[in-house]
């Protein structure tokens, strides 16, 4: 059989202007959304209040015990009901499917990020929490100041890698026929039956993406590795 | 919220007639059960391979694990279950390609999904044996090739053995994942667990009582999972060492 591969050529802007910029937004909106969220989580779990403890653990727990498609049909079907009762509004309200991802998203990735910042917390010499204590600080004050900066930066490569792993992540979007990077290809595919160059093509591009920030991360990983 | 629940609905008979609800769900999770069984046996052999020759001495071995590594775990799931199950077949041998494609429904989806989480966990895997490997003190290997051992006698009776053991902790979390993971295959066609939730949902309009069944079920999977590892974990502990948490990891 013939491959066909100037259809790459013909569908470039639609591939990369529509998809790759819903794919590239989503990813660094649902980063920070999520390692806020994730960050609130983790001094959540750490706290002395059993509720609260129990509670973000719970999340956490219930978040990776369950796969991530599953997930996100669970928040495309509920966000409307949410939305619906956040505004009052008697009917289901419609949000649409970035809105959808970007919350799914935030909420998942909470969940892995929260584990990371955990660590990162953790890793802090207990002292320092004291010393900050001991100068008057309050709690908001020491974990912002002191103890969040430093796990913050012990924990940044683990945070870049886990936000590649968000990257290829986002392509799951495609359940709900959403047009990121992959459901661009995927409708251009469909549509001109080249299943199989854009298919590979996705998967290049992916790769190439994928690969150059796991380099960066490294080199980044080695600098602070001297730091420290 | 507006939104009225309907618990019964679970033990209503399906539309394809094989039974009600809950009995069509606990199918899928077969089909997910047996999606990620059969990939993890893919899994362990080539991770167990590749990641071991990514720890000898051979330049052009290690150099072909960290290509094969760097490979699959750049590119998403979801399109590599795409390659496998779209293109593959295209570029095989036409008779062959021929032959999945016309296979019955379930296995033409199966066998994909079974190949592409297969070889998307091995590398995982291979990440993890060659941490384990690494994490034993070189008087190990040393201690073997002097007892007169060849390189592949130390790594069958000194290396491996341990290695296994240590990093039976990390697998565990990568099995659950395998679990999680196979719902990609619902992409392809497969009705395992998740996509018998979503088949549920616009079969009878049930949204959140299909999804809050599935939820429950990969709990409790989850949960017997856990529990046969710690017992398993116990059982092999190398006895003397500190049992092993690992550095915090990225994962999905």
């Amino acid at each position: 059989m013939g491959f066909d591969f100037d259809v790459i050529q013909r569908s470039w802007g639609y591939l990369f202007r529509d998809g790759m910029t819903f794919t590239l937004t989503l990813t660094a909106l649902a980063m920070v959304g999520g390692i806020v969220f994730g960050t609130v989580l983790a001094m959540m779990r750490l706290s002395s209040n059993r509720v609260v403890a129990g509670a973000a653990g719970a999340y956490v727990n219930l978040m990776r015990s369950i796969p991530l498609v599953l997930v996100i049909f669970w928040f495309f079907f509920l966000v409307p009901y949410i939305g619906a009762w956040v505004v009052r509004s008697p009917e289901p309200i419609k949000v649409g499917a970035f809105y959808s991802a970007l919350i799914t998203f935030t909420m998942f990735e909470a969940a892995y990020y929260c584990e990371i910042m955990r660590a990162g917390i953790q890793s802090i010499a207990r002292g320092q929490v004291w010393s900050g204590y001991a100068l008057g600080l309050t709690y908001g004050q020491t974990m912002a100041q002191i103890v969040l900066p430093q796990a913050f930066r012990n924990m940044l490569p683990v945070l870049l890698t886990q936000t590649i792993i968000l990257f290829q992540d986002t392509s799951l979007v495609y359940v709900i026929s959403a047009t990121d990077f992959l459901g661009a290809a995927a409708k251009v595919a469909n549509r001109d039956y080249r299943l199989v160059e854009m298919y590979t093509f996705a998967a290049i591009v992916y790769f190439v993406i994928s690969y150059s920030l796991s380099m960066l991360v490294k080199r980044l990983q080695d600098r602070i590795a001297i730091v420290r | 919220m507006n939104y009225n629940w309907h618990w019964g609905v679970l033990l209503e008979t399906e539309p394809g007639g094989t039974g009600s609800y809950l009995y069509y769900l606990i199918v899928g999770l077969g089909w997910t059960l047996a999606t990620a069984l059969a990939a993890w046996v893919i899994a362990l052999a080539i991770g167990a391979l590749v990641g071991t020759l990514r720890t000898t001495s051979l330049k052009w071995g290690v150099r072909l694990g960290n290509l094969y590594v760097e490979i699959f775990r750049n590119v998403p799931l979801i399109v590599q279950m795409f390659l496998w199950f779209f293109v593959v077949p295209e570029l095989l041998p036409e008779a062959m390609g021929d032959w999945i494609k016309q296979m019955a429904p379930p296995w033409s989806s199966y066998l994909p999904a079974v190949m592409c989480l297969g070889i998307f966990t091995s590398v995982r895997v291979a990440e993890q044996v060659r941490a384990g490997i690494n994490s034993l003190p070189r008087g190990q290997r040393n201690a073997g090739i002097a007892m007169g051992l060849t390189a592949a006698q130390t790594y069958r009776f000194v290396i491996l053995p341990q290695a296994f053991r240590i990093i039976l902790p990390p697998l565990t979390s990568e099995f659950m994942n395998i679990i999680k993971n196979s719902s990609v295959a619902l992409t392809i066609g497969l009705l395992e667990l998740t996509g018998r939730a979503r088949a549920m949902q616009e079969f009878s309009f049930r949204v959140f009582e299909a999804f809050t069944a599935a939820t429950v079920i990969y709990v409790l999977t989850n949960l017997v999972v856990v529990l046969l590892m710690r017992a398993l974990e116990a059982k092999v502990r190398v006895p003397g060492l500190i049992a092993a948490s690992g550095a915090p990891q990225a994962g999905h």
